[in-house]
């Protein structure tokens, strides 16, 4: 539920900014359905609206969704049970935020089965999709000034409620700050599309070696 | 853009997006993972979401900002946070975030 609710605002913003960039709202609602990447989505129609070329638009959505190959490598151990097919299916639907709902639920409960997995995903993207809809429709029609509205707040808003509920050691803290730091220091030195995969990759590999293990029994995510 | 650029562009898109997603799935999921990698990506979830929102906070227009008159985001995300470690839901902390934001641009700007 709240995952949907996450999504519906953006979604919407994403209808807007899709149509007022030049896309038709059947592309913005094809973007939507095939697709499936909230930022990448957005800073593509972005690009759009500058003018940028099919290549450079690709290029830079290959580069911005390169982390969902970390988050996948994650989510790997706890789908073994899945068949190839519905392991297909379950991936086409890795997003930041599927991903964050998912960890954090596998790692206390373990996977659940299929029809659960598949139901929050497809409740997750049929709201991306209607979002969209919604969004498009409306800004197809009037122009519309959504930083009036908050609306453009709703992704980092989300995105820190997702980090939260992510956080169960002190060391996810220091790795969050060592993350958020990398990866600001080297958006401002130019690499805008390289630093989510850059940052998380170093803060991973410092806390994997440097970050001290917890008390025996009071670590949760090694205790299974 | 015409429907052709724009059904090539969705097609290269989904393409791109849809690999980095899959690969590592239908690869690790019948695996054991050595632990120092397991470990290495206990620290996946934390770090990307990190990386991911910092910019968007210090420097939400491309350069160090965290002025009270151009950059609203970083002031208001505090008490977001706190809402967030409060609460721990998502729904109430993006809508309290999105009205604050408002609020705040409405109200001091």
């Amino acid at each position: 539920m709240p995952i949907i609710m996450g999504y519906l605002p953006i979604g919407f913003a994403f209808g807007i900014l899709a149509t007022t960039a030049g896309l038709s709202i059947y592309g913005a609602l094809a973007m939507s359905i095939f697709v499936f990447a909230g930022s990448a989505q957005l800073i593509s129609v972005g690009m759009i609206a500058a003018g940028a070329g099919i290549a450079a638009i690709t290029v830079t959505v290959f580069l911005v969704n390169l982390r969902h190959m970390l988050m996948s490598a994650y989510l790997a151990p706890y789908l073994g049970r899945l068949t190839p097919l519905q392991q297909a299916l379950f991936s086409y639907e890795i997003t930041d935020e599927s991903f964050a709902v998912h960890s954090a639920f596998f790692r206390v409960n373990g996977t659940p089965p299929a029809p659960e997995l598949f139901a929050l995903n497809a409740s997750a993207h049929l709201a991306w999709v209607a979002g969209t809809l919604i969004g498009a429709w409306i800004g197809g029609r009037l122009t519309f000034d959504i930083d009036a509205y908050g609306i453009d707040y709703a992704l980092p808003a989300m995105f820190i409620a997702l980090l939260v509920m992510q956080v169960e050691h002190r060391r996810h803290v220091v790795i969050a700050v060592l993350a958020a730091a990398i990866g600001l220091a080297l958006y401002l030195i130019g690499l805008t599309q390289a630093y989510i995969i850059l940052a998380t990759v170093i803060a991973a590999t410092v806390g994997t070696f440097f970050a001290p293990e917890e008390k025996r029994g009071a670590d949760s995510d090694l205790a299974q | 853009m015409g429907m052709t650029e724009a059904a090539i562009l969705i097609a290269l898109m989904t393409l791109v997006t849809y690999l980095p997603r899959v690969l590592p799935v239908l690869l690790l999921s019948r695996r054991t993972l050595p632990a120092p990698v397991e470990r290495w990506l206990s620290f996946v979830p934390v770090a990307v979401l990190s990386a991911l929102l910092a910019p968007a906070l210090f420097a939400p227009s491309g350069a160090l900002d965290l002025s009270f008159d151009s950059n609203p985001v970083f002031w208001v995300s505090i008490p977001v946070f706190l809402i967030a470690i409060k609460t721990k839901n998502l729904f109430i902390t993006v809508i309290a975030g999105m009205v604050m934001i408002a609020l705040y641009r409405l109200l001091l700007l």
